[in-house]
């Protein structure tokens, strides 16, 4: 035994005795995953959605289920996913959609007049927010929808309640009637730990429920609805004051804290002797239960994530309590965070401070992939000096160093119609681009093209067509002919699509061709009226992992001068050798995967294959 | 056994705190996005649950990895809380690239955490951006030499080089197991049966000798052979530059022989150059200019020069 695991011994040895007396066959679960498998073992029938990190998981682990079990979909966008879902929950069926906090409000839609319909089968949403925005473009808070909708929303805290809740969540929506909310955050949804699984129950079908009254939204059916759904927030309230949803693990009475989902955790490890009243839903909230444990301490603190969604509530009930005074609205909490707070409400001592070591961190950013076919249209977009609005997806990544292109970023599907705008304005004296990727233009963009079409916008649209929703990590799409369960279907033909719409100027060519992405986009916006140009190249990570016969650099062609650095290739940087006092540069032959982009920006020939016998 | 083992000895003591033998042992795994940080943690996380501890292994998906800074938190013991690790609560940092590991060091407990590092350098094209003569590298400069004096438990290899060695690569990470195994009280063999799990079939062989080879250099580890011994790399952080003695002014530009073909403007570099009113080339943003002479060599009439400054 070496040195380190002899005095390690006691600690680890302790650990382990008290561990194994609980041994039981429990499977590692990401969060996701065992949401999932919580919906399967529901019975769940219907399922769909859009990929969206954090959420994408879910929807990849229900395809993992027989087809015979349940139908599981892309769909082309979160509302279509709502709908396909209230869909099967017309037909009598367990349904559930799953998405991002951003696609709720693509969603929101639907949503706010089927929580007036309720439900035949159940109807679950799980939406997974960002909290400290990981890979989202803002943090907002899914509970406030929640109580818009007068939707219940339950907050898992880790794998094994998220299979549990959302289980549960299927079983009230149909109890109450109504479609039921589980939120996620990043931190549960990519947090795997170990959870005790159960057998799936099939559930009958019910058939459809002819109901005009409730299922035909017009104003007269409509307003005995909002009146039934204030019934159902009294209903649910009740069930919630005795639910196992809700924990009270009694302490010192000096403090009572509530609190939910990860950041109970947070709780747990730094102030484990005070009084918890652990909340599993955040709307509505069990009155009386609350107003029990408020009496039975001094001082009540709120511990949530983002916005004051408990604590407002719990003011609003007449209660005295500290929360965002304490805790920061924004970011993801941490053991830190949490600590700090009940150090500023004096609570517990200063941390002792150490010395931390000083090592100022390199910045590494993340990039586009090596032979990434992105890249051009970006190059040549800033050689025109072109106004670029921007969408979601990997490419967003042009809008820093080197190829910093993009001008704006808003939101799903928003470029195309945010150039129109730009361009109608009139003020604009630089060439108007809008660049957006295959599955973004599929989710949001085709409505915004027939737009500008219509009023006649001078704009150019670069759909940058890769194959494959790159950016949550490959999912299939109607452009990728294939569906979730990886079968052949029906395939998008753009140029047809596009043509329909009344396009005039359309042209399709290759990504890794530079010198024609640069002739073809000055074409386009040289043409007055909306001009779309096609880049087409898979993406070199999905669906399979592409590599070529690599490039290198001929050192003693290379004059330093670096031209190909401007790609942002992460095969690409300096080698030890100088040229008049300027780095040249290597190319990592194990990650080039041969696009030879750098060696078309190249100024001397410097950059060929490695194999280049021919070309010399 | 020399002084310096002695030392990690008696710091490593101050680890084992009586009173919180039921705080949870924190592993933290760093790297970059496609290294495998998301396989080292699993394979620990499996087998810290086969050993019969509760463990939360905790990552983030997404923009990381792009060629990103990629971590992943593993927390085991009796009772596990919270998924993350809090700042210099790490009782173990294992990192797959130096830079990272650097990055992340912070989070190691002071004075008794335990650093495992590969020495492997990827370098990211950020840390390549100036192009001015003289340019200096923003890849982390500390050397491993520097990090050993100020972390007592600090164990980096070239663990590639090593895994080459044996025949492949791409065995470097379990390599790394074999370095994080000495750190905790876990049987080899349960680490191996784990691991076997997660490696592809055909690589069991290799990757259990790499396991082996990293146990085995944390057994025989002496720092003093940290100054250039077999399996070692001791790269110089960062890329120096050697001092050029021939300088260079801004790129002059003979209005007259100038014919407007707009090829300077278009392949500079740092878009400094640009055509004028009456399209005639000209450096409009002198500052960004690197003297790179790409305009000077691409001109076809010869009217931009940049000369020597003596």
């Amino acid at each position: 035994m070496s040195q380190l695991a002899e005095l390690n011994k006691p600690l680890s040895q302790t650990a382990k005795a008290s561990g194994q007396a609980k041994q039981q066959p429990l499977r590692p679960m990401m969060g996701n995953e065992a949401i999932a498998r919580g919906a399967w073992e529901a019975g769940v029938k219907v399922a769909a959605a859009y990929p969206g990190t954090p959420s994408t998981e879910i929807m990849e682990n229900l395809a993992k289920y027989p087809a015979a079990d349940l139908h599981a979909e892309w769909s082309t966008n979160e509302k279509v996913a709502l709908d396909v879902a209230i869909g099967g929950s017309f037909a009598g069926v367990r349904s559930l959609t799953s998405m991002k906090h951003v696609g709720l409000n693509v969603a929101s839609d639907s949503l706010m007049s089927q929580t007036y319909i309720g439900v035949n089968g159940a109807l679950v949403l799980v939406v997974c927010d960002d909290p400290g925005i990981h890979s989202s473009q803002n943090e907002q808070d899914t509970r406030i929808f929640g109580q818009l909708a007068m939707t219940p929303v339950l907050e898992p805290t880790d794998a094994q309640e998220a299979l549990d809740f959302t289980k549960l969540a299927f079983d009230l929506s149909e109890q109450f009637d109504t479609p039921v909310i589980v939120r996620s955050t990043t931190r549960l949804s990519h947090t795997r730990s170990l959870v005790k699984t159960g057998e799936r129950v099939e559930v009958r079908g019910k058939g459809f429920l002819e109901e005009p009254k409730k299922n035909v939204m017009i104003p007269g059916h409509a307003r005995l609805r909002h009146r039934a759904l204030m019934e159902r927030e009294r209903l649910l309230q009740e069930y919630f004051e005795n639910s196992d949803l809700i924990r009270w693990e009694p302490g010192s009475d000096e403090v009572g804290i509530i609190t939910l989902s990860t950041a109970y955790t947070y709780v747990k490890e730094v102030f484990p002797e005070a009084s918890v009243l652990k909340l599993g839903v955040s709307y509505p909230l069990p009155e009386a239960k609350i107003r029990e444990f408020c009496s039975s301490v001094k001082r009540i603190i709120v511990v949530e994530e983002l916005e004051p969604v408990i604590e407002n509530q719990l003011k609003v009930m007449g209660h005295r309590v500290e929360g965002k005074s304490l805790f920061p609205r924004e970011g993801e909490f941490s053991t830190e965070v949490v600590r700090d707070g009940f150090e500023a409400a004096g609570l517990l001592p200063p941390t002792p401070k150490f010395e931390l070591i000083d090592i100022e961190p390199m910045a590494r950013p993340p990039l586009l992939c090596a032979g990434c076919p992105h890249t051009t249209a970006y190059m040549a977009l800033r050689a025109l000096n072109s106004r670029v609005s921007g969408d979601i997806g990997c490419y967003t990544l042009a809008a820093v160093e080197p190829l910093k292109a993009i001008d704006t970023s808003v939101a799903m599907g928003s470029s195309i119609a945010n150039a129109t705008g730009i361009a109608l304005a009139g003020t604009e004296t630089r060439p108007v681009v809008a660049t957006i990727g295959d599955s973004t233009f599929l989710h949001a963009g085709i409505p915004p093209l027939i737009n500008a079409v219509y009023n006649n916008a001078n704009i150019t649209v670069v759909l940058l067509d890769n194959h494959i929703t790159a950016m949550t990590g490959g999912q299939d799409h109607p452009g990728t002919g294939r569906n979730l369960r990886g079968q052949e279907t029906h395939k998008i033909d753009y140029e047809a699509l596009i043509k329909a719409i009344g396009v005039q100027w359309i042209k399709k060519i290759d990504s890794y061709n530079m010198g024609s992405v640069y002739q073809s986009l000055r074409e386009a916006t040289l043409y007055k009226g909306v001009a779309v140009l096609i880049l087409d190249r898979p993406c070199v990570l999905d669906p399979v992992k592409l590599k070529g016969p690599a490039f290198q650099v001929k050192a003693e062609s290379c004059t330093g001068c670096q031209a190909c650095m401007n790609l942002g290739c992460p095969a690409i940087s300096w080698s030890d050798e100088l040229y008049e006092g300027h780095h040249k540069v290597k190319i990592d032959e194990a990650a080039c995967i041969g696009c030879s982009l750098c060696a078309q920006v190249g100024s001397t020939n410097c950059i060929q294959p490695v194999d280049a016998g021919l070309l010399q | 056994m020399n002084d310096s083992t002695q030392m990690n000895l008696e710091s490593a003591q101050a680890m084992v705190n009586p009173q919180s033998v039921k705080t949870p042992v924190n592993v933290l795994v760093v790297g970059v996005g496609g290294q495998g940080v998301i396989m080292v943690s699993k394979v620990l996380a499996a087998l810290c649950q086969q050993q019969g501890f509760q463990v939360k292994q905790s990552e983030v998906h997404g923009m990381a990895k792009r060629g990103g800074s990629v971590f992943s938190h593993v927390r085991f013991g009796e009772q596990v809380y919270s998924p993350t690790i809090p700042m210099g609560q790490a009782d173990v940092l294992v990192a797959l690239e130096w830079a990272e590991g650097l990055r992340w060091l912070p989070y190691l407990k002071p004075e008794t955490g335990i650093f495992i590092a590969d020495t492997q350098q990827i370098v990211p094209p950020f840390a390549c951006r100036d192009r001015k003569h003289g340019a200096v590298s923003g890849y982390a400069k500390e050397s491993v030499a520097e990090i050993s004096e100020l972390i007592s438990n600090c164990f980096a290899a070239d663990a590639g080089f090593m895994a080459a060695e044996l025949g492949n690569a791409k065995a470097a990470n379990t390599l790394l197991l074999g370095m994080l195994s000495t750190a905790l009280d876990f049987p080899a063999d349960d680490w191996c049966e784990v691991i076997s799990q997660f490696v592809p079939p055909k690589t069991v062989d290799i990757n259990m000798q790499a396991f082996s080879q990293g146990r085995d250099w944390v057994e025989r580890y002496d720092p003093a052979v940290l100054k250039g011994g077999k399996g070692i790399a001791v790269k110089p952080g960062g890329l120096v530059p050697i001092p050029h003695e021939v300088q260079f002014v801004l790129p002059v530009i003979t209005e007259a022989w100038c014919k407007s073909c707009d090829i300077c403007v278009k392949f500079c570099p740092e878009r400094c150059l640009s055509l004028n009113e009456n399209r005639i080339a000209e450096l409009t943003k002198p500052e960004l200019c690197t003297l790179c002479r790409i305009c000077e060599r691409l001109c076809p009439d010869f009217a931009i020069s940049l000369n020597y400054k003596n």
